[in-house]
Formats: C-alpha cells, sequence, structure tokens
C-alpha cells in the first residue's frame, strides 16, 4: 500500500478498540524529540539543510535492522500531499498542526499501521511517535525506544551527558519524552469534577487539557492527559507515574458513571438514546454536534444500555467526520453545510451496518 | 437561527475562528458561548506555548541571572543572540546549550525543577562512553571508601552506580 492510500484510509491501529481499559482509554502515546548534532534546530534551517536532514532520515529508515525489526517505515514530503491530505494527518492524530506550516521543509514517515510516525523538521529535527490503541504506555515507550535505538545507529543525535537530548524548547529537554493518554470521561463531566481532576493532575506534574480545546473545539469528553517535565526522571519512571494517575482516574470516572447510573438512571438512558437516534436519523450535522453524541453513545456502550455498537467503530467515526476527512472522502472542498449534510448521511450509513 | 451547540435558544453570537487555512464559524446562543469560553477547557484563544516560554525568560526582578543583557552573547555557531532567544522561547542549535548555559541553568530547574538528565543515553555516541568512563570512576571510589570503612559514602556511592547501570540498560 502507498503512503498516499495510508493518508486516505479512514483506520488506524490507535482506533481498534482493543487494549487494556478500551473503553475509557481511547489511545496511548509516546513521542520522542530528537535533534541532529551537525545542523541548527529546524526553525533556523535553510532549506537546504532541511533537505539534508530529511535525506539523513530517509537513509536511517532503509538500514537494515529498522526494516528487519520496525517493519518498512516510508517517507513522504509534505509538499508531496495536498492540502487535504495534510490536514487528513493533523485528524488522524498522526502529525501535529505544526508540520503543515512551512511544509515544503518537512515530511513525515509513517509505518503501514500508522503505530509508527516521524515528524521531520517539526519543532525538532525529529519527532517520532508510537501511539496504540487502549492503555499501553509501557508497550508504547518499548516500541520508541527500539525505534529510537535502531535510528540512531545511522543518525548523529545532539546529545549532552548533563542535559540529555538537546531539543529545540528547553521545556522538552533530557528524555524529549511526551507521553500521553486520551481518555473518555464524561462520568467526571457529568459530576462536574472535571475541574478538580485538572488541577489535580497539574499537582501530579502532569497536564490534562481538552482534546479539541485548543482554539476550535471543547466537546466530545475527550481528555489528553501527559507528563509535563522532562528531565530529571527515567523515562520508565515517567510512563510509571502517568499510568498510575491515569488509573486512579478512572477508577474517578467509574465511580461517577456509577452514581450515574444508579441516581438518574432513566435521565442518563435517555439522553444516550436520544443521542443514538439523532446520530442515526439526523440529515445535518456539524462536526461540534456529531463529537458531543458520540460521546453519549460510547458512554452507552460502556454501559451496555447499547450493544451491537463497537468501539472501533465509534473511534473511526470520531475521525472520519473530522472537516478534512469528509472533503477527502467527498474528493472536493465542501463549504461548512454542505460537509454538515455530508457528515449526517455518513454517519447514518456507517450506524446502518 | 438556533444555537448549534443546545440547540433551544437564539444564538446570538457568532464566532469566526480560521485555523489550518480553514475558517470556522459557530453560532451560539450567549449561555453556551460563555460556557465554552469561561470553561477550564474552554474555546480559549489559541494558547501559543512559545509565548508563554518566552513569559519564563522575562526578568524577574529576584533572579539578577534572568535579566536579559543588551548586546548579550550570542551562540557561535548558529549565530542566535540570548535576546532572540529570550523572545523566541527557542534555542538555536546544540551549542546553545553551551553558550547560554548560565541563563539556562535556573530556567531548566524552573521548568523541571532539576537541570540533570537521568533517562535514557544514545548507545552510540559520546554518552555513553562518558557514563562507562563516570561508571569506572565511581567503581574506584567505592572500593577506596569500602577499603576505609566510610560506609555511608560507599552507600551513596553506590546508589550513583546503580543509576547509571540503569541509565546504560
Ligand atoms: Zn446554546
Ligand atoms: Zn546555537
Amino acid at each position: 500500500m502507498s503512503l498516499k492510500d495510508i493518508v486516505s484510509r479512514a483506520y488506524s491501529y490507535w482506533m481498534d478498540g482493543t487494549g487494556p481499559e478500551a473503553g475509557l482509554v481511547i489511545s496511548s502515546r509516546v513521542r520522542l524529540a530528537r535533534n541532529l548534532a551537525e545542523f541548527p534546530f529546524p526553525h533556523l534551517l535553510p532549506v537546504e539543510q532541511a533537505e539534508q536532514v530529511i535525506h539523513a532520515v530517509h537513509l536511517a529508515l532503509q538500514h537494515r535492522e529498522v526494516t528487519q525489526k520496525i517493519g518498512k517505515l516510508e517517507l513522504i514530503r509534505m509538499g508531496e500531499l495536498t492540502a487535504i491530505e495534510r490536514n487528513v494527518l493533523v485528524e488522524k492524530h498522526l502529525i501535529s498542526p505544526d508540520l503543515l506550516k512551512d511544509y515544503q521543509k518537512k515530511a513525515v514517515v509513517l509505518r503501514d499501521d500508522e503505530v509508527i510516525s516521524i515528524m521531520v523538521n517539526e519543532e525538532d529535527h525529529l519527532r517520532l511517535q508510537v501511539l496504540l490503541p487502549g492503555l499501553q504506555l509501557r508497550e508504547a515507550w518499548r516500541l520508541a525506544a527500539e525505534t529510537d535505538d535502531l535510528l540512531e545507529r545511522t543518525l548523529n543525535y545532539a546529545f549532552n551527558e548533563r542535559l540529555g537530548y538537546l531539543t529545540a524548547c528547553p521545556t522538552n529537554v533530557g528524555t524529549g519524552l511526551r507521553a500521553s493518554v486520551m481518555l473518555h470521561l464524561p462520568g467526571l463531566v457529568l459530576a462536574n469534577q472535571i475541574e478538580s481532576m485538572v488541577n489535580a493532575v497539574a499537582k501530579l506534574g502532569l497536564t490534562a487539557r481538552g482534546l479539541y480545546g485548543e482554539g476550535t473545539e471543547a466537546t466530545g469528553n475527550l481528555f489528553q492527559v501527559s507528563n509535563q517535565v522532562t528531565l530529571g526522571q527515567s523515562e520508565e519512571e515517567m510512563v510509571a507515574n502517568l499510568t498510575a494517575v491515569t488509573g486512579r482516574l478512572l477508577a474517578q470516572e467509574r465511580a461517577a458513571r456509577q452514581a450515574l447510573y444508579r441516581d438518574r438512571r432513566e435521565t442518563l438512558e435517555d439522553r444516550i438514546w436520544r443521542s443514538y437516534g439523532i446520530l442515526k436519523s439526523a440529515r445535518v450535522l456539524s462536526s461540534e454536534e456529531t463529537m458531543r453524541l458520540l460521546s453519549d453513545v460510547r458512554l452507552g456502550v460502556d454501559l451496555k444500555i447499547i450493544d451491537g455498537l463497537s468501539h472501533r467503530l465509534i473511534n473511526e467515526l470520531m475521525v472520519l467526520t473530522r472537516p478534512a476527512f469528509l472533503m477527502k472522502l467527498a474528493g472536493r472542498e465542501m463549504p461548512p453545510h454542505e460537509r454538515d449534510v455530508f457528515r449526517a448521511r455518513l454517519v447514518r450509513d456507517k450506524l446502518k451496518q | 437561527m438556533l444555537c448549534e451547540r443546545c440547540h433551544q435558544r437564539v444564538a446570538t453570537v457568532h464566532l469566526t475562528e480560521i485555523s489550518n487555512n480553514v475558517k470556522r464559524e459557530m453560532h451560539l446562543c450567549e449561555a453556551c458561548a460563555r460556557e465554552l469560553q469561561g470553561g477550564p477547557f474552554g474555546w480559549l484563544p489559541q494558547f501559543s506555548l512559545h509565548n508563554f516560554l518566552a513569559g519564563l525568560f522575562e526578568p524577574d526582578v529576584a533572579h539578577e541571572a534572568l535579566r536579559p543583557r543588551v548586546g548579550g552573547r550570542r551562540c557561535g555557531r548558529c549565530g542566535l543572540s540570548e535576546e532572540e532567544m529570550a523572545r523566541g522561547g527557542l534555542l538555536g542549535c546544540a551549542s546553545c546549550y553551551d553558550a547560554f548555559q548560565p541563563r539556562l541553568e535556573p530556567l531548566l530547574r524552573r521548568i523541571h525543577g532539576t537541570s540533570r538528565h537521568a533517562g535514557k543515553v544514545p548507545a552510540r555516541s559520546g554518552g555513553r562512553a562518558k557514563v562507562l568512563r563516570e561508571l569506572q570512576g565511581l567503581k574506584k571510589q567505592l572500593e577506596e571508601a569500602v577499603a576505609r570503612e566510610e560506609f555511608e559514602r560507599a552507600a551513596v556511592l553506590r546508589d550513583q552506580i546503580r543509576e547509571l547501570e540503569r541509565k546504560l540498560g
């Protein structure tokens, strides 16, 4: 399968709906920031040198041990993709919106299943990411570390024994590690406990934020929790800390759900069935509303109020219904209203299956 | 037009947002707009991490070391000036970490609570060799400490050795 095909496919392994705690933890991600010692950091990189960095990464991917142990990793320059395709990669959580800026100097590397991706020349020369379904931070870290070791056979990383891996931004220096989990926390939202959760998490050296909360949407009850500090602890400690805190958040979320189910069962069931009903029959759906309704339906599946619906389908719909993905599917640019009509039709079709 | 969030009240707040070159409009009632904007995860204006970091570099009256110096030093390799670093919140190259070390030390401690790496070490480059060398030195010191029956010191050294061995994996 060519990389262009990968880009247009809706499914990514992280959406599989499997893995430990699959209902509440949608995905686990580990990202490592790395730079090549001999080049200035990307924001100071002239075009010719940016190309040299891309070339060096491309060579490293072809190392025999990389292909044997990690699998085939394909590189594509951002300039070879259309604007819609580039946005699709953002919507699939494979690249950050930052990679869209100044894209002529940037590239992305993907493994076929999209578990491994590398952004080239984003804020750092390499941003290696491993993305797995469910709560699998340790597994994600192990695979990221293995890939990193193998790339290092070819690449000469900027490293300093006192400060660790050197990064463009001092908030990433040291391990260069950002581990995060994507959590679905409707119970805590309904119980009005989100604010105290965010504060509690911050005291533990972690950050929690709404997943679509940066500028655009704060919907779907999806939260991302990640480590804030990258220096002074080993990667294993950071990953273990985040895993432990996630476990506690899940326990709180479950307690909140149980309380709701016990005390307000009819209201809860009504809300879930209404949301499911709207998704199955609406003719116009905004992406905001879709995310909100899908959150209710996911809760319904978790609580076994709705059956016959998989987490995988819900995850896929979360991505498929994003604006760029819809336009990719339609094969053309669409104004918002047209998109909302197309989205509603797509959701109806998918839920009929 | 009804509010696209609650579908109950009339939309009186019309927001336009441009991200990734896509223009997005949102029509909300006042209650929903307030909720979205006020909440902890709300519709906060695009929050730029770099501006925030640049803020960290800002002079702190209590920290003379953090004050930007007029005509301050430059990185000899990439040419970035201390002032540019403070403004942009980003370093220019690996050598900047040496060039601006006095300025970075307190900053790193402020961000991370420490300025010492305790994680993974590259297998190939100088890092691993240096750790090995450090390890040898510590082992020698440990032998000496044990020979002189300085057990407290020996315990400290043993911890340091264990830490380094873990780094090497
Ligand atoms: Zn409203
Ligand atoms: Zn420099």
